[in-house]
């Protein structure tokens, strides 16, 4: 299986543990419940031999008058056992509903939230889809544990004691009988179980490889179809489904056989009960018993029934092994997310709203539109600086490993409203300098300033409300167009975000669509094109206004005419800003103020547009078309 | 019905261990019935206070019964495990080869994903359903008709409170199942929803932390995820009624039993019935409620999975809209192109292309322009019929391309696609789908015209490189130079670059074109860009714009005479003195 199947120690103790947590007296309850149901649900067999004693001593008179008040009396008292169980029965189950999906909806809500404190680097080192089957599988398996084989398994416990009990209670020789086939049925269970466990280890793999090749083909389906390699698709694909066919077929048959052979190890024990029941009756063997009576007809038949009870029971504690053990592992994964590290903040200079009152800065509780950093100091007073987007870079150093460093001494300068420019082939470290601005990374060694503050003083959050991002990938959310641009600024009028909507230059398109700021978009906005869906993204940095942004090949995947129409949004944005801008077509950064060209994590050219040209070095080479940039 | 007809045909082989199970079961059944009748005989023998010797015989036959019923379980077990996993392989074979003779048409139509999810979720749907109607299907009803003759024969008028049960719990069971369903299907939906949403928030992490949004979204995952759980309890608190609902039934039959039971066995004498037929008598009743139970399992799971059986049929029933003609020619003369009076439109949308007319001849090298959606790509794909014309006609040689050999014509005009993919396995493997049994030398050379050969020899491994999955491995520009390699491969008469080279620097773009020029001046080259150098060369360009041909000729014709061109390419050339 791709993803590990151990189940820790302790595991177990810590779902309980939360489970009690979230639910300390429903809990309570349905255990309660779930204890007087399985007791009650053994009691029959003394009623039963209880009644099958007046029987068998009365059956030769045939005088049912003289028994009819004793025996009507012992069901009445059944019936009335009975009715309690019945609503313990209802109570626990209907708890039970209320208590897995509740406890579900808490660990999702962990995860959920827990996974919004994990740093960036989390997200870029496991793969979306591994996370997301913590959402899906793991919690899957976690619901089939909660709601059934716990309270599966709790019941068993219980009835298995207290049937137990009741037989030691009627003969220890039979329930030795009993115990006997108990083994028995762990042995089978063991041994055809082990079987179809080891078959479907294999099977998964299997299943695994061929969804693989499903998917590749599907995805490719129209490139067979050019290349008329449909045949060989259709024999590579045989092959591997008869290998899922072979291994499927092993771990279902073993898994089919289990039950029929754990039933009839139950008949065959009936059997063997009946037989040495009936032998120490002919024979007027000496019982042994707790309750001393001896041996006798009206003990036997209830003890036959008792013992299937018994290995019912047991069987179903062997049925629920499989699902533990998967719903343990799943515990386990999930455990695992929810103790990833959370990302560290110790930034302590935060971003308030301020307003200039003779000359000097002062925090204010309304919005003004400007915005200062509250810095305080170690001998207990406090600075305002004004954010004005000042960024400089120290001899910056980075790796993502510690000893695999990915940028080598980056410095620079970007004053207020300047427009700073990376180039450079994939991989050479053009996005990994954004990520260390808005620390999503922290870097190796060096300095770097925001408005003269070292940005490690800094409060992550507020660090990150004062940059802007536009990038590649869109992301936008599912919602309306207007939730989408507000997503910028959360507390924005509606005529705020359609002036936002307006600089971007998407105001046209978004009036033209059927339910104006109202459409629904979802699916990533898969309803709007690529240039669409980046003037939408234009529009909610703008409606955030901050001082910095950073554009991330926000043009890279729309064709050239409608460039044009987003650049316009773009300029717009960038007006009166600092802004950094990673840019795959040169043709949108030429009017930069500096142009960095990045060659393996170090700048090995800086200047401007004419200024690079003229150097005829590396950007000269880019600009002419005589490299690719991938 | 007709669905399942269709599911029917893909059992074949495995209709023998499919019948076989079903055989079993019924004997494994009946062997289940007769155990308790005979324990029944052996206890009131025993309380006849009969000799070791019956208790013996009895015994003997009663372990040999059991060993029987348990050999018909392995067995049921193991030809049910054959079929049923035989059925979903057929399945999914059928599924596959059916897949095979789509036409892009029907591939649009359901869409990769949704293939996917048919050919792995729907199928294992359907192969559980299908264990499960041979085995449990014919198990329970079985079961419960049987169960509820010997309770009859053994218990007489008692067994009347089995038929007093039955209705209970098969109504209460029935009700359950319908008023959960509708409840589960609509919280799957949600829950779907909610996942969806999750992905969402993963995907777009970079976006949520950038504009510090984790406790908006927290708040919005909350809200989401309350919904979902209020609706699950709901419908989990309905289905939580089928456990009480069957220990009341049980719990009457038990009473009844004892008390009447016992009167019957006293006022009798204990002829009409005896105390091991009335322990008997519970045996049945509980073998009928589960069978009951297990019924409405049955009645659940197959209204669950009749929606992924309708999904799989619609696969395996919807028919290529493209087949081949029934005198196929197997050769094309020449290169060369006609549409004449071409219209286009995809299902029942409006039209896509509007009567086109073109005449390319063979060799031509012709370069099309264009914006997103002015149907380059529609146009192109008329050529190797990938589609079919929604009227007028398309000749590849002078002769309408529904007459040829499918695999003929697509051998000829080779498509490099604009999402292009590469499979994955080694280079030579990925090379090999343009021609099966290509050497060495003939990949090295198509490679060097698609100016690949450079940067394999500067993989460690060469041309043995592993391509991953998507060809995630390699750069934009490799994978297509690759994909241009892999289609030049099986040297056709025409080659067509949808936009293939967008990720290709202008140099070695040029170089490319250049080659071919050289190498393969015969082939018609058709080049769609959108870079005007890609195409500035060309013999004569198309200018395309919303399904319409607008401009047709040479770079400085259109320069001359065309707007749109001349736009294009001027803010492409905004500097104009460095580009090359």
């Amino acid at each position: 299986m791709r993803r590990p199947m151990r189940a820790k120690k302790g595991t177990i103790k810590r779902v309980l543990k939360y489970l009690f947590k979230f639910f300390p007296v429903l809990l309570t309850i349905t255990i309660i419940c779930i204890i007087i149901n399985a007791v009650v649900s053994t009691m029959p067999s003394i009623f039963m031999q209880r009644v099958l004693e007046i029987v068998e001593n009365n059956y030769k008179t045939g005088d049912w008058a003289t028994v009819a008040n004793s025996v009507i009396k012992l069901v009445t008292i059944l019936a009335a056992l009975y009715v309690v169980s019945l609503l313990a029965n209802i109570c626990f189950h209907q708890l039970l509903a209320i208590i897995t999906q509740g406890y579900l909806k808490k660990m999702r809500e962990l995860m959920f939230n827990h996974m919004q404190k994990l740093p960036f680097k989390y997200f870029d080192t496991h793969t979306h889809g591994d996370i997301m089957s913590y959402y899906t599988n793991d919690i899957d398996t976690l619901r089939q544990m909660i709601s059934q084989s716990i309270p599966q398994l709790l019941i068993s416990g219980i009835s298995v004691i207290s049937v137990l009990c009741i037989m030691l209670y009627f003969s220890v020789w039979l329930t030795l009988v009993v115990l006997l086939g108990v083994v028995l049925i762990f042995v089978a269970t063991k041994i055809v179980g082990g079987r179809s466990a080891k078959y479907f280890l294999a099977q998964q793999k299997a299943i695994g490889k061929t969804e693989g090749f499903i998917e590749e083909m599907m995805n490719g389906q129209k490139v067979i179809k050019v290349f008329t390699h449909e045949n060989e698709a259709i024999k590579d694909f045989d092959n591997i489904n008869n290998y899922l066919f072979e291994q499927s077929e092993k771990a279902n048959k073993y898994a089919n056989m289990l039950m029929p052979i754990l039933n009839n190890i139950g008949n065959v024990l009936y059997v063997v009960v009946a037989f040495v029941g009936g032998l120490l009756l002919v024979t007027h063997a000496k019982n042994l018993s707790i309750s001393g009576m001896a041996l006798s007809f009206s003990i036997v038949v209830p003890f036959l029934n008792m013992t299937k009870q018994f290995t019912g029971n047991i069987n179903q504690v062997s049925n629920q092994i499989n699902s533990v053990i998967m719903g343990m592992a799943g515990a386990n994964r999930i455990f695992d997310l929810l103790d990833e590290e959370v990302e560290v903040d110790n930034g302590y200079v935060t971003l308030v709203n301020a307003k200039e009152v003779n000359g000097e800065i002062v925090e204010t509780k309304e919005r003004t539109g400007m915005w200062a950093w509250k810095h305080p100091h170690g001998d207990g007073t406090l600075t305002y600086t004004k954010l004005a987007g000042d960024v400089q870079m120290f001899d910056v150093d980075f790796g993502y490993e510690p000893n695999k460093i990915v940028l080598h001494d980056i410095t620079l300068y970007a004053n207020p409203g300047q427009k700073i420019a990376f180039v450079g082939a994939t991989g050479a470290g053009k996005t990994t300098i954004t990520n260390l601005i808005n620390r999503f990374y922290d870097i190796a060694d060096g300095k770097i300033r925001y408005d003269g503050i070292n940005i490690n003083k800094i409060k992550k959050d507020d660090l990150r409300r004062s940059l802007g991002v536009v990038l590649q990938d869109t992301n936008l959310f599912t919602g309306t167009v207007l939730d989408n641009i507000r997503y910028g600024k959360l507390d924005a009028t509606d005529e705020e975000c359609i002036a936002a909507a307006k600089l971007a230059g998407a105001d046209d398109f978004i009036n033209k669509m059927a339910d104006g700021y109202n459409t629904m978009l979802s699916n990533n906005g898969s309803n709007l094109s690529q240039g669409q869906r980046q003037l939408i993204a234009i529009a909610r940095a703008a409606v955030a206004d901050p001082p910095v942004m950073i554009l991330d090949e926000a043009t890279s995947s729309i064709d050239t005419r409608t460039e044009a129409i987003v650049q316009r949004g773009m300029d717009a944005l960038m007006k009166g800003r600092t802004v950094f801008v990673i840019a795959h077509r040169l043709s949108t950064i030429r009017n930069s103020n500096v142009i960095m060209v990045l060659d393996h994590g170090r700048i090995i050219e800086r200047g401007s547009h004419e200024k690079l040209l003229a150097e005829k070095g590396q950007y000269y080479q880019l600009y002419t078309g005589a490299f690719e940039l991938e | 019905m007709y669905l399942i007809k269709t599911l029917m045909k893909c059992i074949r082989e495995f209709k023998k261990p499919a019948i076989l199970t079903m055989v079993i079961v019924f004997f494994e059944v009946i062997l289940e019935v007769i155990i308790p009748f005979v324990v029944a005989d052996l206890v009131s023998k025993i309380e006849g206070e009969c000799g070791l010797g019956t208790i013996a015989k009895y015994g003997a036959v009663l372990i040999v019964l059991a060993t029987l019923s348990l050999t018909c379980g392995a067995f049921a077990g193991k030809f049910c495990a054959t079929a049923s996993c035989g059925f979903a392989r057929n399945l999914r074979k059928d599924m596959f080869d059916k897949i095979q003779t789509y036409s892009f048409e029907n591939i649009d139509k359901f869409q990769s994903s949704s293939l996917v999810t048919r050919l792995t979720t729907d199928i294992t749907n359907v192969q559980m359903s299908f264990m499960m109607l041979i085995r449990t299907a014919i198990r329970s009803p079985f079961m419960l008709i049987f169960s509820f003759i010997m309770g009859f024969v053994m218990g007489g008028k008692i067994a009347l409170v089995f038929l007093a049960v039955i209705p209970i719990l098969f109504f209460g069971l029935i009700i359950i199942a319908r008023k959960a369903m509708p409840l589960f299907r609509k919280v799957f939906r949600k829950y779907d929803n909610l996942n969806n949403s999750i992905q969402e928030n993963i995907k777009g992490m970079r976006v949520v932390k950038s504009f510090v949004r984790e406790d908006y979204e927290k708040e919005k995952f909350d809200k989401a995820a309350s919904d979902v759980c209020k609706d699950f309890t709901k419908a989990e608190r309905i289905l939580a009624w089928n456990n009480p609902i069957m220990q009341v039934c049980l719990n009457i039959i038990m009473v009844v039993i004892l008390s009447f039971g016992s009167k019957v066995v006293i006022t009798s004498l204990g002829s009409t019935m005896n105390v091991g037929q009335m322990s008997a008598l519970l045996t049945y009743g509980f073998q009928i409620l589960m069978s009951l139970m297990m019924i409405s399992m049955i009645y659940v799971m197959l209204t669950m999975s009749i929606e992924s059986a309708e999904r799989v049929v619609e696969v395996l029933n919807e028919n290529s809209s493209l087949t081949n003609p029934p005198h196929p020619i197997y050769e094309v003369k020449n290169g060369s192109i006609d549409f004449d009076n071409v219209s286009f439109r995809y299902g029942q949308s409006k039209m896509i292309l509007n009567d086109i007319n073109l005449h390319i001849n063979s060799g031509e090298t012709i370069g099309i322009l264009g914006g997103t959606g002015s149907a380059k790509t529609t146009l192109i794909q008329l050529i190797s019929r990938l589609y079919d014309v929604t009227s007028g006609e398309v000749k590849v040689g002078g002769v309408n391309v529904k007459n040829y050999d499918l695999d003929t014509l697509r051998n000829e005009v080779s498509v490099v696609l604009q999402k292009n993919i590469l499979f994955s396995g080694s280079i030579i493997d990925n090379l090999r789908w343009g021609k099966k049994d290509a050497t060495m030398d003939e990949m090295v050379s198509v490679c060097k015209l698609a100016q690949a050969h450079e940067f394999i020899n500067a993989f460690p491994d060469k041309y043995n490189t592993h391509i991953e999955q998507g060809g995630t491995n390699v750069s934009g520009g490799q994978k297509q130079r690759l994909c241009i390699a892999r289609a030049l491969l099986k040297n056709p008469k025409i080659i067509i670059f949808d936009d293939s080279t967008s990720a290709v620097d202008t140099k070695t773009d040029a170089l490319i074109r250049k080659g071919l020029k050289e190498y393969i001046p015969e082939t018609t080259k058709i080049i769609i860009a959108q870079r005007v150098a890609s195409v500035e060369d060309a013999d004569r360009i198309i200018v395309m714009n919303n399904g319409q041909i607008v401009g047709i000729g040479n770079h400085e014709e259109l320069m001359k005479n065309n707007e749109i061109y001349r736009e294009v390419y001027e803010s492409q050339n905004r500097v104009g003195d460095t580009n090359a």
